[in-house]
C-alpha cells in the first residue's frame, strides 16, 4: 500500500475544470515530483492533498485512510507537512519561535493547563524546545535562531519554513515550488539538502516545482501533468523522454496550438 | 563566524544579540523588587490617591483582557467596555440582592463574561477587520441601554443604579477599607497578570499570534482556528469582567451611565499607548487612562479634552510601539552595553 494514494480526483471552478481525473501514488521514503507547464494544475492538486480545495470527485488517502476533505488544520495530525510558494512564516515571531509554532500539534495542553503552567505543559515545552534546537542545527539555522524571522533573507527564510514543517514529523512533506526565487548555488544546497532530510526523517516527499534540473535530480518518480490530465508517471529519465512531456513542454502538438 | 557552507552571505545579516537566559536568583531578587514597589502605595499614598491608583490598576487589568484578543489574537473590539460592564454588574447584583462576598461573585463574574465572550467570538470569526470593529462598537452602545431597560429594573436598580460596599479587611490586619481594597486589587490583577503570562508563553499563546500573522500556515501548523479565536475572546472577555468586578467595589456603586461607549474607547486608548501584544504594556496603558486625564485637566480646566489629545498624539509619535516599545529598545541597548 502506498503512503499517499490520489485516486481519480476532479476539481472544477466554475466552468473550468482545473484537474481532471488525475491518480497517482507516492510510496514511503519516495521522493516524487510534479511537474507541468503553467496551468496544468499542480498547485491546484497540491492544495487538493492539503486540504485547502476539495476535490469535486475522487479519493485521497494516506497510509490507508480516508483524507479528503479532512478540514486543513488536521492534515499535520495525520503526519502531512507542508511549506508555502510565496513564504507564510509567522512574521512577528523569531526564527526559534516560527519552528516551536511548527511543533503545535504535538502539544496537547489547552488553554486552562496552559495558563496554569501545569508540569504537563512544561514538559511538553521542553520536548518542543529541544526539538527546535534539533532542527536549527540540521537547517544552520543556530546562528540566527533568537533573530526576528523578517530579518533574514529570502533563502534562510525558506529554510525556517523547513524546520517549521519537519519539527511536526511528518511521514511526508508536501513541497510548493522550494526553489523559487533561490540562486544557483542555494538550489544545489537544496537538492542535497532533501537528500539529508529524506535520510534523517524517514519521510516522503511529494514537491511541485519548476526546477527542472532540480525535480530530475532528486527524484525517484516525476508525474508531468497537461492541462488537469496526466500525462506521464515514471522514473525521470522515463519522464524525460516521453513524447508528450516533451511536446507540453516545447510545444508543437496541436494541443497547445488550439487553447492559444 | 562562518560555520554555514559558505554560500550564504554572512553580511547579509547584522550582529544578533541573543538574550541570556535570566538566572533564578535575579528573577526572585526582581519579584520581590516588584512586590515591595507594589505595596510601597499602601504606607506612601494617603486614601484618595490610593484610590485612583487602585483604579489604575484595575484599568490595566481590562486593558490586559482587550490584549489577549486583540493584541495577541488580532481581533479588533471596540466593545469591551461591554464584558466590563457585565462583569460589574454580576458582581453588584450578587452582593445587593443575595448578600454574596465579593470573593464570591469573582467565579460567578468571570463565567458569565466568558460565555458571553465565546458566544460573540462566533460571529467575530466571519467578521474580520473594520466589520468586527463595528460589531462589537454596537455592543458597547447597546449594553447601557440594556442595563436601563424595564424588564430587568429589579435586578439592576435601572438609572439609579445599585450601591454596594467594599470588603472589610480581615479581622486584625491594622488596613483602611481602601488599603483593603487596593490589596485585593492587586492580588486579584496579579493573579490574572500571571496567568495571562503563562499563556501567551505557552503553546497556546504561540497558536493565538501566529493566527494573527499568518492564518493559512497556521492552519498548516495543526491549529484549529476558529476555536482559538472563539477561547481567546472568551478568556479575553473573561479578564476585563473581573476588571468590571473589581471597579463596581473598588466605586461602591454601578450606574448604566458609568459603562458609556467612552470605556471601550479609553481600554483600546489604554492598549495602543502600552503596547499592542503587551503583558507589561497593559499595566502602563492603565496608569496612562486613568492619570492622564487628571494631568490634562489639571493643565487647562477649560478645555482638558483638547490637552488630553494633544499629550495622545505625542506618546503615539514619540512611543510608536507604545510603552513596551520603549522598554524593548531600552532592554536591547542595555543588552548590548553590558
Amino acid at each position: 500500500m502506498a503512503l499517499l494514494e490520489v485516486e481519480d480526483i476532479v476539481i472544477r471552478f466554475g466552468g473550468v475544470t482545473a484537474v481532471a481525473g488525475v491518480s497517482f501514488a507516492v510510496e514511503d521514503r519516495q521522493i516524487c515530483g510534479l511537474i507541468g507547464p503553467n496551468g496544468a494544475g499542480k498547485t491546484t492538486t497540491f492544495n487538493c492533498i492539503s486540504g485547502i480545495y476539495r476535490p469535486n470527485s475522487g479519493r485521497i488517502r494516506f497510509a490507508g485512510q480516508d483524507i479528503t476533505g479532512e478540514p486543513r488544520h488536521r492534515m499535520t495530525g495525520y503526519g502531512i507537512g507542508r511549506t508555502f510558494q510565496n513564504l507564510a512564516l509567522f512574521r512577528s515571531m523569531t526564527v526559534r519561535e516560527n519552528v516551536l509554532a511548527g511543533a503545535h500539534a504535538s502539544g496537547r495542553s489547552g488553554f486552562i493547563a496552559s495558563a496554569l503552567a501545569l508540569p504537563q505543559v512544561r514538559r511538553e515545552a521542553a520536548e518542543a524546545q529541544a526539538r527546535a534546537s534539533e532542527l536549527l542545527a540540521l537547517l544552520d539555522l543556530n546562528r540566527v535562531a533568537d533573530a526576528p524571522v523578517a530579518a533574514l533573507p529570502f533563502g534562510w527564510q525558506k529554510r525556517v519554513e523547513m524546520a517549521r514543517a519537519l519539527i511536526s514529523r511528518p511521514k511526508l512533506l508536501l513541497l510548493d515550488e522550494p526553489a523559487g526565487g533561490l540562486n544557483h548555488g542555494e538550489v544545489d544546497d537544496l537538492a542535497a539538502l532533501l537528500g539529508e532530510i529524506r535520510r534523517n526523517f524517514n519521510l516522503a516527499i511529494l514537491l511541485v516545482e519548476h526546477h527542472m534540473s532540480l525535480v530530475m535530480r532528486v527524484s525517484d518518480k516525476v508525474v508531468a501533468l497537461d492541462f488537469g490530465k496526466k500525462i506521464a508517471d515514471g522514473t525521470p529519465e522515463q519522464v524525460r523522454s516521453d513524447p508528450e512531456v516533451i511536446r507540453a513542454y516545447l510545444g508543437g502538438g496541436d494541443d497547445h496550438a488550439r487553447a492559444a | 563566524m562562518s560555520a554555514s557552507k559558505g554560500l550564504h552571505p554572512e553580511a547579509a545579516i547584522g550582529p544578533i544579540a541573543v538574550p541570556a537566559a535570566t538566572p533564578a536568583w535575579r528573577r526572585g531578587l526582581y519579584l520581590l523588587v516588584g512586590i515591595a514597589v507594589a505595596l510601597a502605595p499602601l504606607v506612601l499614598l494617603e486614601s484618595f490617591h490610593l484610590f485612583q491608583l487602585t483604579m489604575a490598576v484595575i484599568m490595566a487589568l481590562a486593558v490586559l483582557g482587550l490584549n489577549i484578543v486583540c493584541g495577541y489574537n488580532g481581533q479588533i473590539s471596540l466593545g469591551h467596555g461591554a464584558f466590563f460592564a457585565v462583569g460589574a454588574y454580576a458582581t453588584a447584583i450578587l452582593m445587593s440582592h443575595f448578600d454574596w462576598s465579593f470573593w464570591a461573585t469573582l467565579p460567578v463574574s468571570a463565567v458569565v463574561c466568558g460565555v458571553i465572550g465565546y458566544g460573540i467570538g462566533f460571529p467575530a470569526l466571519r467578521l474580520a477587520g473594520h466589520y468586527l470593529a463595528l460589531t462589537t462598537f454596537s455592543l458597547a452602545v447597546a449594553v447601557p441601554q440594556i442595563l436601563k431597560h424595564k424588564s430587568i429594573e429589579d435586578w439592576t436598580g435601572g438609572v439609579q443604579g445599585l450601591f454596594l460596599v467594599k470588603p472589610d479587611p480581615p479581622a486584625g490586619l491594622p488596613l483602611s477599607p481602601d488599603q483593603w481594597m487596593y490589596v485585593v486589587t492587586l492580588i486579584v490583577a496579579g493573579a490574572c497578570f500571571l496567568l495571562a503570562w503563562n499563556l501567551i508563553r505557552s503553546r497556546i499563546g504561540r497558536a493565538l499570534i501566529a493566527t494573527r500573522d499568518n492564518p493559512t500556515a497556521a492552519e498548516a501548523m495543526g491549529m484549529d482556528i476558529a476555536s482559538l479565536k472563539t477561547r481567546a475572546f472568551a478568556v479575553s472577555a473573561m479578564i476585563t469582567g473581573i476588571a468590571g468586578s473589581l471597579s463596581a467595589v473598588a466605586i461602591e456603586f454601578v450606574a448604566p451611565d458609568s459603562f458609556s461607549i467612552f470605556v471601550s474607547i479609553t481600554l483600546f486608548v489604554g492598549m495602543v499607548v502600552g503596547g499592542v501584544a503587551s503583558i507589561l504594556g497593559s499595566l502602563f496603558g492603565g496608569l496612562f487612562v486613568l492619570f492622564v486625564p487628571n494631568i490634562a485637566e489639571a493643565i487647562s480646566k477649560a478645555a482638558p479634552g483638547v490637552i488630553y489629545g494633544v499629550i495622545l498624539i505625542l506618546f503615539l509619535f514619540l512611543l510608536p510601539d507604545g510603552f513596551a516599545g520603549l522598554l524593548r529598545r531600552i532592554g536591547q541597548r542595555l543588552r548590548i552595553r553590558p
